[in-house]
């Protein structure tokens, strides 16, 4: 991270950097984690500022929080260039890319009102991970734009 | 690879489709022979959306192999009416019942409920889906009129919405058959199936005028366009009448195209086709009884 940004972000004593999340996508990625900033959870966030690998990106600071498996697979959808980097007592312990997973399972919405996973049924959705976009195991559909408006809050 | 469950064409590989056409071919020749092959057997019926000829001729297949049906009945006389759950119906009826077949009006229904059983479970028909049995009788009226060799289909209609259309597309690919879809713009081939042909490398070619590719069809599969499908009447009425046949379309056709369609027709194909020797629908709907019972026949043996 640069000099630059740390002016700009602060840092953080336990929880997760998401770094290098694609420019304007922050406040999806903050939807795939489920803060809306009601449960009180500090979060710094910066975006479109400069970057040398991908011109401009967004940053994500959550104190007190590390990503599951589930969320980094979704996070990979939006911001594939991603980087997550687990600090703990102001250290960063981890850092990781984000990889495309196969399917992804309960984190999206079909957006096909007939499809049988947007009714009351016991099932929980699950998308293919296709090269571009992703597709619905049961009816197929297939989003390729804008995936991040179909992810599923409850 | 023994197939538990019936879902989409998608996966049934050329060997599975053969061998349910081969089946048909003998049980054909010979019904009496399969008469009483499955007696005390059960089928399942649940039909959430109406039915004529997909749910008469699996029960006349039912039958005519020894076995049974028992049905769900009616949508409004049925616990759905309570409100149940589909995965709730699926799982009580799988006890009553050796196989079960399943139409829905929505997408994936029948896989979900697939997940939920343990006797096989058959789609016909999942909204605007799949239809896989009506795919293979659809086959086997093309394996008897036209042969498989260098097969040139035009599939013309609702191609959108249209199950029957997606499936047959799908198992079309496994016989490297040239595609030829003609629609309006609005009732094109899904995303996901055209998806699905680019990545089995079928040979597919997109229309909006039958005009454009008619001389070179062996198969012309007609589809019904629906009028819900349109914003207004008028539309309809406009959009629609550029996509019927009749007689005098054909003359144009080579001597020897089959015309098929799922049925029901309305207005797509007019009366005067069926006096031709193109016509073929109503014997591929009388394809129905023999390729349902070689799938049950398959299917309750464990053989696919």
């Amino acid at each position: 991270m640069s000099d630059d940004q740390q002016l700009r972000v602060s840092k953080i004593t336990e929880g997760t950097v998401i770094d290098h999340v694609t420019g304007g996508q922050a406040l999806n990625v903050l939807a795939i984690l489920g803060i809306d900033g009601s449960g009180g959870e500090e979060v710094s966030i910066g975006m479109n500022v400069p970057s040398e690998r991908l011109g401009r990106k967004d940053v994500v600071k959550v104190e007190g929080r590390e990503l599951s498996q589930d969320e980094v697979d979704v996070l990979s959808l939006i911001a594939p260039a991603a980087t997550i980097n687990i600090v703990r007592d102001y250290d960063v312990v981890e850092k990781h890319r984000v990889e495309r997973p196969g399917e992804v399972v309960g984190v999206l919405q079909c957006p096909n009102r007939n499809c049988i996973t947007t009714k009351d049924e016991p099932v929980d959705s699950r998308f293919a991970v296709l090269e571009e976009g992703v597709r619905c195991a049961y009816c197929d559909t297939i989003i390729r734009e804008s995936i991040a408006d179909h992810i599923h809050v409850d | 690879m023994p197939q538990d469950h019936i879902i989409s064409a998608k996966h049934l590989s050329r060997a599975d489709i053969e061998s349910v056409l081969d089946r048909a071919a003998e049980i054909a020749a010979d019904p009496d022979a399969v008469a009483d092959r499955h007696d005390g057997k059960l089928l399942g019926t649940l039909f959430f959306e109406p039915s004529t000829r997909t749910k008469m001729s699996f029960t006349a297949a039912m039958k005519r192999l020894g076995g049974d049906i028992v049905d769900m009945g009616p949508v409004d006389q049925s616990s759905v009416k309570k409100g149940e759950s589909l995965a709730d119906t699926v799982r009580v009826v799988e006890g009553y019942a050796d196989a079960l077949v399943m139409r829905h009006p929505l997408e994936g229904s029948a896989k979900m409920a697939s997940e939920f059983v343990d006797v096989p479970l058959i789609n016909a028909g999942d909204g605007a889906g799949q239809h896989p049995t009506q795919t293979l009788l659809d086959l086997y009226t093309i394996r008897e009129s036209a042969g498989f060799d260098d097969l040139t289909v035009g599939i013309m209609g609702d191609l959108k919405y249209g199950r029957t259309v997606h499936s047959l597309a799908h198992a079309l690919t496994t016989f490297d058959a040239q595609q030829h879809f003609v629609s309006p713009e609005s009732l094109k081939l899904p995303r996901g199936v055209r998806y699905d042909l680019h990545e089995a490398g079928a040979s597919m070619r997109e229309h909006t005028d039958l005009d454009e590719v008619l001389d070179s069809l062996d198969v012309l599969y007609v589809t019904r366009i629906q009028a819900e499908r349109f914003p207004d009447e008028d539309e309809y009425r406009k959009v629609a009448g550029e996509y019927q046949i009749d007689a005098e379309t054909l003359e144009a056709a080579k001597d020897d195209l089959v015309v098929m369609h799922p049925l029901p027709r309305v207005d797509e194909i007019a009366p005067d086709v069926d006096e031709t020797d193109h016509a073929r629908y109503f014997e591929q709907a009388h394809n129905g009884v023999p390729v349902r019972m070689a799938l049950l026949d398959l299917i309750l043996e464990g053989n696919l």
